[in-house]
């Protein structure tokens, strides 16, 4: 079974978010990047299958050199290769579409993607990528088995789950429950050395077609102090969320 | 040229969210000066609608769609909108909705913008603003191609009476191939979801464990509202992993969130940010989330809880 991984380099959860000063570009001064949590699960899964089933492992990430060590860091994990278009993406279709023409004439029986970036949370690369090349798609995906190219999913839906089977190949968005959150692996010296050796291809970018544009950013205005109230006038707490608030 | 808002129903039945599709639709067509038609599939009476603006429905009642499929409700969905040359197509942010929107954006060769927070600030290039870094900005983004799909982030415009008279109409969409097949769903019966709650109560590692949460449990039961924790307590298996809210959670936009005994990390507050009206029961009075709140109570959860809840029965009994 041939797997490729969606690989979105991101700001890592902690980060405080800053814009460049005219407000056009993310400001990635001291920010740590790290591999989108979404994808972690997924390739964290994705070693799963190759080392139980003897599964093949590429990353790809459409991205400029910047996000090397990222890629790096997902092959110290144990992916056999990885591949970076290159390129700025400017939106989702822009990234989707570099990757369909890639896996177009590089086939895979499984492309497994994060359900969404923790930075422009988009949710819709790996949507984009199954309409692109018909492949079947399930997001939101908390389970996965597969078993002779037939392919078990659970993905999780509002107030629930459902239980779904499909042929490969397959493309999921991914997210926590394909692995747990103490599944995750953090990369050893061995895996840090080996990394090295690993083939990083980079490739050209197809062509630069995008549908969307992101203009300005801009942060949330600064918040009103919060409204203490005394734990013994809890009265007050509830005249104030019917009163002022309105929500109850 | 139209808009076209697809409303989505559960066993024929219109989901709360629609009101706040078409209220959107419904301001966007006239912003554009161009007409509103409403796509609902295998609901009856649409007629609770027209109090929300929306003026022609177009039906498609067929039993092959009862059970969603990406793919194909995204392809009838196509079919509509090419039928009635629709330029501008609003979709919610359901997960259903999230799933189907990239395959109906190909189909259709358009441009979609997801978490989309208001009305256009400009039509030509269309731009709207939208939530992005999991709620720690807004971005302001156009759609270039000429078919724009919007996905609306729930609870971000609301709501609008706007009474209209109907007029219906069914359409027949062919159906593509069924190429994934649905075996089980499992549903958390008798409780309601966080994607639909206009309340969610929320418990942290505060409460110790997940003997206690029977706390958050009754507050909920008296609120109506939904329940939900924060990550560590799904990861230690205190709750199930459907409640897990934040960043790498689900995202919760609600009219009133109840923080108990969660710290307020940057990673939760990400998630939880686009709710109303934030409340915060913590015993500790540097707890950071008491910076990202409306509300707050400094105190002992185990005290205070109990006691509000008893305050808000006797509300509820008294404003019912
Ligand atoms: C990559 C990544 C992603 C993450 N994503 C998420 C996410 O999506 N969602 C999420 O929630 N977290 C997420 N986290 C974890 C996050 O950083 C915090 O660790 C987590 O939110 C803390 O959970 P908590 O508030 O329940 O626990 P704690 O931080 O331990 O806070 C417990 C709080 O309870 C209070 N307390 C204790 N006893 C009482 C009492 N008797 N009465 C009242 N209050 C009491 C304490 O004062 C404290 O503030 C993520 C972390 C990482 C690294």
């Amino acid at each position: 079974m041939k797997i490729l991984v969606c690989i979105s380099h991101v700001p890592d959860t902690t980060s405080k978010i800053n814009f460049s000063d005219d407000n056009k570009m993310f400001d990635n001064q001291g920010v740590q990047f790290v591999i989108n949590p979404n994808d972690e699960f997924g390739l964290t899964r994705a070693m799963w299958f190759k080392e139980k089933q003897n599964a093949t492992v590429d990353v790809i990430n459409v991205g400029s050199s910047v996000t090397e060590p990222t890629l790096r860091k997902a092959l110290a994990i144990g992916a056999d290769k990885a591949i970076r278009i290159d390129s700025e993406p400017i939106d989702g279709f822009f990234v989707a579409k570099q990757i369909s023409d890639y896996i177009t004439s590089n086939p895979y029986d499984l492309i497994i993607a994060g359900r969404e970036s923790i930075d422009y949370n988009g949710a819709m690369v790996p949507g984009l990528i199954a309409g692109l090349t018909k492949m079947n798609f399930i997001t939101n995906c908390t389970n996965l088995e597969i078993e002779n190219n037939f392919a078990t999913l659970e993905r999780e839906i509002d107030g629930g789950k459902e239980i779904l089977t499909c042929n490969l190949p397959l493309i999921i968005g991914g997210q926590k429950g394909l692995v747990e959150e103490s599944d995750l692996r953090i990369p050893n010296m061995r895996g840090i050395m080996q990394a090295r050796q690993k083939p990083l291809d980079v490739i050209p970018c197809s062509d630069l077609d995008s549908k969307t544009k992101s203009i300005k950013f801009q942060k949330p205005a600064p918040r009103e102090e919060v409204k203490l109230v005394s734990s013994d006038n809890l009265d007050q707490l509830i005249e104030m969320l019917h009163n002022e608030a309105k929500v109850l | 040229m139209s808009v076209l808002a697809y409303i989505e129903s559960t066993k024929g039945i219109i989901k709360k969210n629609a009101f706040e599709i078409v209220s959107y639709s419904s301001a966007l067509a006239k912003q554009l000066g161009i007409e509103l038609i409403v796509l609902s599939i295998n609901v009856d009476d649409n007629s609770e609608l027209s109090k929300y603006g929306a003026t022609r429905i177009v039906k498609v009642l067929n039993p092959e769609l009862d059970n969603f499929d990406a793919k194909i409700t995204g392809n009838v969905i196509a079919q509509v909108a090419k039928d009635i040359n629709a330029t501008h197509i609003v979709i919610s942010s359901s997960v259903d909705s999230k799933y189907m929107a990239p395959l109906l954006t190909i189909d259709l060769e358009a441009g979609y913008l997801s978490n989309v927070v208001e009305l256009p600030s400009n039509l030509n290039p269309f731009t709207v603003k939208r939530t992005s870094f999991t709620n720690k900005a807004f971005c302001d983004a156009s759609i270039v191609s000429d078919i724009k799909i919007i996905g609306l982030s729930s609870n971000a415009f609301g709501i609008i009476e706007n009474e209209s008279t109907l007029s219906e109409e069914v359409y027949n969409p062919s159906l593509l191939q069924k190429n994934i097949t649905l075996k089980s769903t499992e549903k958390i019966s008798g409780k309601i979801s966080i994607a639909d709650a206009d309340v969610v109560v929320s418990g942290g590692r505060g409460l110790k464990g997940p003997e206690n949460w029977n706390l958050v449990e009754d507050l909920a039961d008296t609120l109506g509202a939904a329940t939900a924790c924060s990550k560590p307590v799904s990861d230690m298996g205190w709750r199930p992993h459907s409640e897990h809210v934040g960043q790498t959670g689900k995202p919760v936009a609600t009219n009133l969130y109840i923080a108990i005994g969660i710290s307020g990390a940057i990673q939760h507050l990400a998630g939880i940010n686009s709710s109303k009206v934030k409340v915060v029961i913590n015993n500790d009075p540097e707890a950071p989330f008491f910076k990202a709140a409306d509300y707050g109570v400094v105190g002992d959860a185990f005290d205070v809880v109990p006691r509000l809840n008893e305050k808000l029965k006797a509300f509820k009994a008294q404003n019912s």
